[in-house]
């Protein structure tokens, strides 16, 4: 698995909320360019681990890596420290604690999108991918009011114009993003979040609400976007037939713990994701 | 590829923009006569108090609209940082021979020199005049966006009501230090501040004739305060407020820094607001603390609702309108009689006496908030070119209905 | 310890009743934003509305049935003003009803402007509760002691209430989770009805209290109460009548002990940086519920 090289690495993290241990002791790899997939069953703790990813939570424990370099890290300190239920506590102690807030980790080039759509509502779909460009350019408040960016505004522009045209999404561009149909609206926040151009890109569900023709041709489109931008994806999903078609390697989670990982090919006739998880759909 | 980014500018939009220009020369020259030709009369004493309060008004609606309409952050203290602006200007423009008379309770307080004062010993008396008092106006607003960044780093961290809660608080304390015998020597302790520059000293002598800008004065400082929130509102930083007001978590899995993107808002907000405090001060030519309470602030922001929370062009009717109908149109409630329009007569009515008029004021404002929650204008801006657009595309239906019925 | 006692005795015992009002006016606004998430702005204006209908009932009315009249017509007056502009945005972003309440406060305000002709009126006495008596070498009136006494009495039949009564349970419910609740049942609107009878009549209780120790009542009288008990309420940790109460002693002692260390001017300002150090240390408050937001 090392011959190539790695862009995400998580370890040991553990998210606990009061006395409940959403994510426990959670280590995973991603490599640059693979998709990779995080499935579980409802409630296993999947998002929770993005947002431990993303910066939106900072994890009780653990340490992640981004590219090598530590960009999270924590271990369990004031009254966690005795109510801690993970493992690894001691571990991350004397390590230098890294707590960025999520638009730090989004600079360093990691972008998501959410299950439950977010786009910004008021905001016309051109508007949602250009504001997705602001964290990258060279302004300031003064010269951004006063016009002095022209050029860098100008540039915001025709990379937006050319995202939306590639994604198909041009023809909508002065709509209101929430008045796009449903998956267009998915489209559209990969859109916005290929627009903070990232360098690993976390999809939350992208298939949710979708039908399987969508989902066959969300399978397409990932593939796609992963060659155009040279991403890694990885990704949450609960669609098994997407999962098993685009992924490189799979992670299972099932009670915030890891219970497997491996090729689509390992994780299907894996006993224990089986008993966990695969058992569950088989029964709808 | 067609390049749509770089579209000739569509016709109506240079009619809209040609309309804009001449209503607001349209205005300036009004404005002019008002000041120096027109003779005072029953009207025009109505007229240029409203017109000078409705401009100060309307850009500091416009500074709270920023903030609440904009980044979505519930502020409510708006008075605060406008005590904050009347102070400062105010302190820097009494002449220093008024000192002794304004603080009398205060040894002549201890600063001894005046800005525009200082600045006439060179540039003579009516330049010193304007650019002393705009030297004021910058420090006001200044003064007012440093404590607005101090206290932007608590504040801006807490979620919506308790930062409304925690901002109406801070401007309860501003209050409260200002009005502070300890500091008397700066701000005269609870008494009056006066005798500094106001309207009535914007003045250019030419010779023998001497042109007025008493009321010139507020609306261009007013309009470039106003200009300068809409080229922000609609520049990239503006786009990132609005993103923040949507979906802050959205927003920051963007990139976008809340702290940063919130600090810079309260404190753009907040440098308008004192400018706006400080022009407030220069209108009522006395200041003290004692009026610039919550109320003031509920004020300011029920005419932002009633404008349109979200519209800066809704702000600016609404500020006028409100202080037209406090000030003048809703003045016969109070009066004790129902006039007669056209006539010199009227009908006593006994219930309208004093206080009525804020009774049906308020009235209005419920139901505005209750049934009209959009205001006037929504989150939509007037444009003159989406008129045109609108009246065009009326008369092309209605031509080609006519031709319709001529073909049959 | 006990010479700094027996010289600030007074300002202690004001500082304990201010406190007493000041609790039976939070309750209102906890009670009102654990159930809505509604600071309810005008709840202070109801406060100054109170002591106005007593100033006009007792003109005609013996001073007992005017009491009566004072707490039900502040009763009505709460559920009116929730019936007419707070339901009717039950929907709408929070804003919108904080706006809403904003307005309600002006309109009191004006109102009371407008009948009092902007006068201040003299607070009718009270027997019994204005008499004055010796407590140690302090001279004060007889509400000062009543008041921290009735106020537990109150605190204590609304715990119970909350804590047994099925109205209670229902609120408790409603206040963890609006939609299940309405979903499991329960009529909420007749339980935020209720809420607002209870926090309207305590307001009432405490304005009897409160002008019969302060002698006039003006338009504004009702702002500076109301946004002190908010106060007290979030330094208790909103939601939590015990906290409420606990704070605004809190606050009234505090107050009133600056005033007797010659810091009048700050007594006001004190309450807010009381409320700015407690948002920034532990912004839930004393005895505050954390809650995570959903991602």
């Amino acid at each position: 698995m090392s011959e190539r090289e790695n862009i995400l690495r998580v370890e040991d993290a553990t998210m606990q909320f009061g006395g409940v241990v959403a994510v426990n002791n959670l280590s995973l790899e991603v490599n640059k360019g693979e998709i990779v997939a995080l499935i579980g069953p409802n409630g296993a703790g999947k998002t929770t681990a993005f947002n431990v990813i993303t910066g939106v939570y900072q994890p009780t424990n653990g340490k992640i890596s981004f590219q090598d370099k530590p960009i999270i890290c924590n271990h369990p300190r004031g009254k966690m420290a005795k109510g801690y239920k993970g493992q690894n506590g001691e571990r991350y102690l004397h390590e230098h604690t890294l707590a960025p807030t999520p638009d730090h980790i989004t600079k360093l080039g990691i972008a998501r999108t959410f299950q439950n759509i977010r786009l910004w509502k008021s905001m016309t779909v051109f508007d949602n991918v250009l504001t997705a460009k602001h964290m990258r350019a060279k302004q300031n408040v003064f010269s951004a009011t006063f016009r002095a960016n022209r050029k860098e505004e100008h540039r915001m522009r025709e990379e937006t114009e050319a995202l939306l045209r590639e994604q198909d999404l041009w023809q909508y561009r002065d709509d209101l993003a929430t008045s796009l149909p449903y998956g267009l609206q998915r489209r559209l926040e990969i859109a916005r979040a290929l627009g903070t151009a990232p360098k690993l890109l976390l999809l939350d569900e992208p298939a949710a609400g979708m039908n399987p023709q969508e989902t066959l041709e969300l399978a397409a489109f990932i593939h796609d976007i992963r060659e155009k931008y040279h991403l890694t994806i990885f990704l949450i999903e609960h669609h098994m037939d997407l999962v098993m078609n685009i992924s490189d390697r799979i992670y299972v989670l099932d009670f915030g713990s890891l219970i497997a990982q491996g090729l689509p090919s390992e994780i299907q006739s894996n006993q224990h994701v089986i008993d966990a998880y695969l058992g569950v759909v088989e029964d709808e | 590829m067609e390049k749509r980014l770089k579209a000739p500018v569509a016709p109506e939009k240079k009619i809209g923009n040609i309309i804009a220009v001449v209503l607001i020369a349209a205005v300036y020259v009004l404005l002019y006569l008002l000041d120096n030709v027109l003779p005072t009369n029953s009207v025009t004493t109505m007229l240029i108090p409203v017109l000078r309060k409705g401009a100060i008004y309307a850009m500091v609606c416009v500074s709270m609209n920023l903030l609440n309409g904009f980044t979505g952050l519930f502020s409510l203290g708006q008075a605060g940082f406008m005590l904050i602006g009347a102070y400062s200007y105010a302190i820097f423009a009494i002449p220093a021979e008024q000192h002794a008379a304004v603080y009398q309770y205060f040894e002549g307080g201890s600063i001894q020199f005046s800005i525009p004062q200082v600045l006439s010993g060179v540039l003579g008396e009516s330049g010193g005049a304007f650019l002393g008092a705009i030297i004021c106006l910058i420090i006001a607003g200044a003064v007012a966006a440093v404590f607005a960044a101090l206290i932007g780093i608590p504040v801006l961290r807490l979620k919506s009501d308790y930062l409304a809660i925690a901002t109406l608080g801070f401007a309860e304390i501003i209050r409260a230090v200002f009005q502070w015998d300890g500091l008397g020597k700066i701000t005269n302790g609870s008494n009056l501040l006066r005798k500094y520059t106001s309207f009535s000293d914007m003045r250019v002598h030419a010779g023998d004739t001497t042109i007025k800008f008493d009321s010139m004065f507020p609306f261009l400082i007013a309009m470039l305060s106003i200009l300068i929130i809409v080229l922000l509102v609609n520049s990239s930083y503006g786009r990132a407020f609005k993103s923040i007001r949507d979906d802050e978590i959205a927003a920051e899995a963007m990139g976008i820094n809340l702290f940063k993107h919130k600090m810079i808002s309260f404190v753009v907000s907040s440098f308008f607001a004192g400018v706006g405090g400080a022009l407030l001060a220069m209108f009522q030519t006395t200041i003290q603390a004692a009026p610039f309470r919550s109320t003031m602030t509920y004020e300011i922001l029920l005419m932002v609702v009633i404008g349109g929370i979200g519209s800066i062009s809704g702000s600016c009717i609404a500020a006028f309108l409100y202080i037209a109908c406090s000030e003048w149109w809703l003045r016969f409630l109070d009066s004790g009689a129902l006039p007669i329009p056209f006539v010199d007569a009227s009908i006593p009515v006994p219930f309208f006496r004093d206080g009525f008029r804020k009774v049906v004021f308020s009235v209005i404002i419920m139901v505005i908030v209750l049934f009209f929650s959009r205001g006037i204008m929504g989150d939509k801006e007037l444009s003159f070119s989406g008129m045109i657009r609108k009246i065009k595309n009326r008369t092309k239906t209605a031509a080609a209905a006519a031709g319709e019925e001529d073909a049959q | 310890m006990s010479e700094f006692i027996s010289s600030n005795l007074q300002y202690l015992l004001t500082g304990i009743s201010v406190g007493g009002q000041y609790a039976l006016i939070a309750i209102g606004y906890t009670m009102v934003y654990g159930i809505l998430r509604l600071i309810n702005f005008a709840h202070g204006d109801v406060f100054m509305i109170a002591g106005l209908i007593m100033v006009y009932a007792t003109a005609s009315l013996p001073i007992y049935v005017s009491i009566i009249l004072v707490l039900a017509a502040t009763v009505l007056l709460g559920v009116i003003i929730e019936k007419v502009a707070y339901k009717p945005l039950r929907s709408a972003p929070r804003m919108s009803v904080m706006i809403s309440a904003i307005g309600v406060s002006y309109l009191l305000q004006n109102c009371a402007l407008y009948f009092t002709g902007g006068l201040p009126q003299v607070y009718p006495e009270i027997p019994f509760l204005s008499e004055k008596i010796n407590v140690g070498p302090a001279t004060t009136p007889m509400v000062t002691l009543v008041t921290p006494v009735l106020t537990l009495a109150l605190v204590i039949a609304l715990v119970s209430l909350i804590k047994y009564t099925k109205v209670g349970i229902a609120m408790r419910a409603v206040s963890k989770d609006f939609e299940t609740s309405e979903l499991m049942g329960i009529k909420i609107n007749s339980v935020i009805s209720f809420t607002f009878v209870i926090g309207c009549f305590l307001a009432a209780v405490g304005s009897l209290l409160y002008f019969t120790a302060y002698n006039s009542v003006i338009p504004t009288s009702g702002a500076m109460p109301g946004l002190k008990a908010f106060v007290a309420a979030v330094f208790g940790g909103i939601g939590s009548v015990p906290g409420a109460v606990i704070g605004a002693f809190i606050i009234g002692i505090c107050e009133n002990i600056m005033k007797g260390l010659g810091w009048t001017a700050f007594s006001d300002a004190f309450t807010f940086v009381l409320l700015i150090v407690i948002l920034l240390v532990k912004p839930t408050g004393i005895f505050g519920e954390k809650s995570t937001d959903k991602v």
